[in-house]
């Protein structure tokens, strides 16, 4: 890109054509407040804090809108700049309410930081004040519509990067207002990304409102797991509770937006949590020491043959526990692993073949997109942010085969409906279908296999006809592949990538379900595994490590309490195969411990004792068997090679994977808030307004 | 003193058939053809060499700006809008010439459309024009039938259809770019520039948009030369221009005139002079509610045009000239202007969003002198702090009323505030 030179307070740069003059003094280190503009959003130009002077123009200009020319000459620190920003500063704060002390917003409050860099102190304005009704945007994100100072962001970011254009403003001059027009929900799985977008607090938690001051919280960079994308977050913490969940920038998965799940849904770690070990007595879980329960699981252990033994590792799991529980397994003799709880038929022999292999920022450069059996809009909302971002630069075609997604929470982005099961991507293989032309015709086709097409009995099948699909339309070729298995779940790439999968002659998910039924085994170990049907567990001995208190603890015969995700140092692998490190925000509650511990005091306790005794330990041998784990952060892309299976297709339309996106695993299960969701989300499909008018 | 020769508005007053025959009698639409066949270029030129500033108020010479319409298609369509979303208090010659010489506005939009390479023209119009805009409809669907409009309209093979959009009565829907989004379904709201509409305007596609009064004078010009429409006024404010005389003056009226008409001599001549005679003026806005007053003394000799007006730090604007004799309040009526930038501002950007509100409430105190002096100054530096901060001129617009008020009046402001000092102590003894 050719370059542009100009000159800002008196430092002469080049910089790239089509940069804005805020983002040239900003490589100057010249630093230029701002309220409306955002790196990720259309620009407004409407806050004006931006003004700075540039020479021949009678007029400040907006940096934010300005393009830079050639020969330009700006300075940023002249009196008439001053000025310009303390009359902007001025006019924001007249109508601005000064409530700050019971504000959630202090501390890390645009406007207050700029009022003290760039303001005036005192108050010239003697007029009242103006107030605003306020709006209800249902669970998440509470209003103090008095506090908007109109960036517009929120509307910005509804309508350009949700797609959900639901936000808007109304009125004229000081009587505009933010809102929903007619009082609603909003309907985008992103919405609380908002609150971070706020420069103020107009918008802010609702579930976090008066709970803490951002100074008093302990800060820990981590991984979310409530979905498999790996979100990058920032945990924040009081004393031992997690306290609410804020996005971190990673361009390469999240850029700076989280879920409303990934941010929410952490009020469920403070409730149904097992804090104490529980043995089944008289029918009835008592609590009971680790000792004992450690003693009783051993007991069981000892006395089952290895071929009675099973293990399956649910869908929070992190590597070093599962890990550590196939190697247990394998002490005592069992075959019988898996960590495909929902029954896909992924196949564990070839990374490609389980991985979203272009990335999610590779999506960007994609031109046509099939997807089979996948709703990414629940599944992940973050890649289907992805998605349409690159829709709307146009040139991308998406077709759809699965079950019909409708609104109010349809894609966000135009696509072709094809079919709804593998007879569809029979004819697109086929080149039957109009929507085969697209594909052939594409640069850098891709497809997204979502779990609803893996996770029936022909699922092996659908995985090969998916390949065929990508290899008739040249999805894979030098420095590209389309191949992508969309996942739901944070631990299943990583429990593949560790082969935590049936050994020779073991049995699969539905093989010991079956088997227990059957009486044909002994002892089944559930590594917070919840997502099974519990009542096909027969008479086996089911032991639960976990944390919350769902469907497998209610089954359980001994609960051994471990730690969430955010209580514990882990690794969890995302659907892209990047490996990425998780860190302990706050400790488990009461006798609850960290998985991998358990596991390695149970090895002890049943007289397989576990080579190692540290975490450090583990994970140095962890790398030594599983050598893509030391690829921390990075993606590094898997050969092409043999999987699936071909076989019968069953003509039956695959189902979904997700029917509540709030509801998906223990800890969102647990939360009040996604509860509140769930339900409103109900209701505003039914139509129902959240307000009284309208 | 404009010879009747050299009018172009021949039936301002609607005194004639404003339909085709009646314009047609009056030599529009006369050979049309022959207009287009000078060619794009030659148009733009004649435009330039006229001298004529757009008469939409900021004065811009029209040639200069149909010049910068990309001269080739990249692909995307040009458009022609004409702005008749007039709604300047004071102004209302854009509605005589919608309602009494229609065809003179829709031919000019052929050879403006034409010059600019558009093929379609929008008429946005205000929507409390609803007789006016029934009036354009019918005149473009007599020139359509007529073959004037519409495919190879007049016979030169140039096809071009005029759209009348009808506004919804916002006053900053008459700022250009707001115009552009209004006219694309969105909220009124002005663009940032740039790009500027010849680049992206309409849908995105290059765009001009013009006053209704720079488009309806062009084919005159074009028929009777740059040089006649040159020698008309002063040099750099050429040409005739439609003023409208308001206010406290004997008979009210739209005339036309030529630029640079002293202004005593156009409310005398044209207006039958201030009520009460001269001696009895106070002050008078010459250019629309936006522009700064003037005071008498500077009324006796100023001269009606772009730069003898800015010469005394105030306007031509859209030459809409309010008398205001010596019965005026002339604290509440600039007080009642600032009311109406408040309430017509779109709350977009920051300053005038915030600052029209303040300079309200202030300016209402003021008229009862309910203020400490020193509120003045700050009022003033409020008014210095919207001024050339936002993104469009509604933020000027509301700013230089009040600039003029202080500087023409501020002894009687303060006189005020005074007095009300002294009866409230009178009143307290």
């Amino acid at each position: 890109m050719a370059n542009v030179n100009l000159t800002i307070d008196g430092v002469k740069i080049s910089v790239d054509r089509g940069l804005t003059v805020l983002q040239a003094c900003e490589q100057v280190g010249a630093e230029i407040p701002r309220f409306c503009y955002h790196d990720r959003l259309s620009i407004a130009g409407n806050c004006r804090m931006c003004l700075v002077e540039m020479e021949k123009s009678p007029k400040p200009i907006a940096s934010c809108a300005m393009p830079v020319a050639e020969g330009m000459v700006i300075h940023t620190n002249t009196a008439k700049v001053k000025k310009a920003r303390e009359g902007v500063m001025e006019f924001l704060l007249i109508n601005h309410p000064l409530d700050c002390p019971i504000c959630d917003q202090g501390g890390e409050c645009d406007l207050q930081d700029q009022a003290m860099a760039y303001g005036r102190s005192g108050n010239r304005f003697a007029e009242n004040k103006r107030a605003v009704p306020e709006k209800d945007f249902g669970p998440l994100v509470k209003t103090e519509m008095t506090r908007c100072i109109h960036c517009t962001r929120c509307i910005r970011f509804a309508t350009e990067v949700a797609g959900v254009p639901e936000l808007g403003a109304t009125g004229r001059g000081e009587e505009m207002e933010v809102g929903t027009y007619v009082e609603r929900l909003l309907t985008s799985e992103l919405s609380g990304n908002i609150i971070d977008l706020c420069p103020v607090g107009a918008l802010t938690s609702k579930p976090y409102a008066f709970t803490a001051r951002s100074w008093e919280l302990r800060k820990t960079e981590s991984i979310d797991v409530l979905d498999a994308v790996g979100s990058n977050i920032r945990i924040d913490a009081r004393g031992r509770q997690v306290m609410r969940v804020l996005p971190r920038l990673n361009e390469d998965v999240n850029e700076e937006w989280i879920s409303d799940k990934t941010r929410f849904a952490v009020d469920g770690l403070s409730r149904q949590r097992l804090d104490t070990p529980y043995v089944r007595r008289d029918g009835k879980l008592q609590p009971t020491t680790w000792g004992e329960a450690l003693a009783a699981v051993a007991a069981r252990l000892k006395a089952a043959n290895g071929t009675r033994i099973a293990a399956i590792a649910g869908d929070l799991a992190d590597v070093e526990s599962m890990y550590a529980l196939k190697g247990l397994m394998t002490a005592l003799g069992s075959p019988h692993l898996d960590c495909r709880q929902d029954g896909a038929k992924l196949d564990a022999r070839s990374r490609a073949g389980y991985l979203f292999n272009t990335t999610i920022a590779g999506i960007e450069s994609a031109d046509a997109c099939l997807l089979i059996g996948s709703n990414p809009r629940w599944e992940a909302p973050i890649i289907n942010a992805r998605l349409r971002k690159r829709s709307l630069r146009g040139g991308f075609s998406v077709g759809l085969i699965g079950a019909p997604i409708e609104r109010p929470d349809g894609l966000t982005y135009a696509h072709e409906y094809l079919g709804a099961g593998p007879t569809a991507l029979q004819d697109v293989l086929e080149a039957r279908h109009p929507f085969s032309k697209t594909l052939g015709a594409a640069q850098r086709p891709m497809l997204i296999l979502g779990q609803a097409a893996l996770a029936r009995r022909d699922g092996a099948a659908v995985l090969a006809l998916a390949r065929a699909v990508a290899e008739r339309y040249t999805m894979v070729k030098d420095g590209w592949n389309g191949f992508n298995v969309l996942h739901t779940a944070a631990a299943r790439v990583g429990g593949l990538d560790l082969g935590f999968v049936p050994g020779a002659g073991g049995r699969d998910v539905l093989g010991m379900l079956d088997g227990a039924e059957r009486g044909e085994l002994d002892v089944i170990v559930l590594l917070g595994a919840d997502e099974i049907d519990t009542r096909h567990l027969g008479r086996a001995f089911v032991v639960y490590i976990g944390h919350h208190g769902d469907a497998g603890a209610h089954r359980a015969d001994i609960v051994l309490p471990g730690a969430a995700y955010p209580e514990k140092d882990a690794t969890f692998v995302n659907t892209e195969g990047r490996v990425q490190r998780a860190f302990r925000a706050a400790f488990p509650p009461g006798q609850a411990r960290e998985d991998w511990a358990i596991l390695r005091a149970l090895s002890e306790s049943a007289g397989r004792t576990l080579p190692y005794d540290s975490l450090a330990e583990l994970r140095r041998q962890l790398v030594k068997d599983v050598p893509a784990m030391a690829e921390i952060g990075r993606v590094v892309a898997a050969p092409w090679q043999p999987f699936g299976q071909t076989g019968a297709l069953d003509a039956a339309p695959f189902g979904v994977a997700i029917r509540d996106f709030f509801l998906t695993d223990p800890i969102s299960r647990a939360s009040p808030t996604m509860a509140a969701c769930s339900s409103a989300n109900q209701q505003a499909r039914r139509g129902a307004v959240t307000g009284t008018h309208g | 003193m404009l010879r009747d020769a050299d009018r172009i508005f021949t039936n301002l007053y609607g005194f004639e058939d404003w339909r085709l025959a009646g314009a047609r009698r009056r030599g529009d639409w006369d050979n049309t053809k022959a207009l287009l066949d000078l060619g794009r270029d030659p148009i733009i030129q004649i435009m330039k060499d006229s001298g004529l500033r757009g008469r939409g108020g900021a004065g811009f010479p029209t040639g200069l700006k149909w010049s910068f319409m990309p001269k080739q298609s990249d692909g995307r369509p040009h458009y022609l809008v004409v702005n008749a979303d007039e709604g300047e208090p004071g102004t209302c010659k854009d509605r005589d010439i919608l309602r009494h010489d229609p065809h003179k506005l829709l031919e000019g939009c052929l050879v403006a459309g034409f010059a600019m390479g558009a093929h379609a023209c929008y008429i946005y119009i205000r929507g409390e024009f609803g007789e006016e805009a029934d009036r354009l409809q019918a005149a473009i669907d007599e020139a359509t039938a007529a073959g004037l409009l519409g495919k190879n309209a007049c016979g030169s093979g140039w096809s071009y259809d005029i759209y009348v959009h009808r506004g919804a009565g916002a006053y900053i829907c008459g700022e250009e770019m707001a115009l552009i989004e209004s006219l694309e379904g969105k909220k009124g709201q002005p663009r940032l520039k740039p790009p500027f509409p010849a680049n992206m305007g309409v849908w995105g596609c290059p765009t001009t948009v013009n006053n209704v009064e720079s488009i309806a004078v062009a084919p005159a010009i074009l028929r009777r030369g740059a040089a006649w429409f040159a020698g008309i006024g002063r040099p750099k404010n050429t040409g005739t221009k439609v003023f409208c005389i308001s206010g406290h003056v004997n008979k009210p009226c739209n005339v036309e005139e030529e630029m640079g008409i002293p202004l005593r001599e156009l409310i005398e001549r044209h207006a039958g002079g201030v009520r009460g005679g001269w001696d009895n003026l106070l002050a008078v806005i010459p250019g629309g509610s936006s522009v700064p007053l003037l005071p008498k003394s500077i009324c006796d000799t100023v001269l009606m045009d772009f730069d003898s007006l800015v010469a005394v730090k105030s306007g031509l604007g859209t030459a809409a000239v309010i008398v205001m004799d010596k019965s005026t309040d002339v604290v509440r009526a600039i007080a009642r202007l600032s009311k109406f930038y408040m309430h017509e501002s779109c709350g977009q950007c920051t300053p005038c969003r915030e600052g029209t509100g303040w300079m309200w409430r202030v300016m209402d105190r003021l008229v009862k002198g309910e203020a400490e002096v020193e509120e003045i100054d700050l009022l003033l530096d409020v008014a210095s702090q919207v001024e050339g901060h936002t993104i469009c001129a509604l933020g000027d617009a509301a700013a230089w009323p009040i600039q003029g008020l202080m500087r023409h009046f501020r002894a009687e402001v303060e006189h005020r505030i005074v007095e009300r000092k002294k009866s409230a102590v009178s009143r307290a003894a």
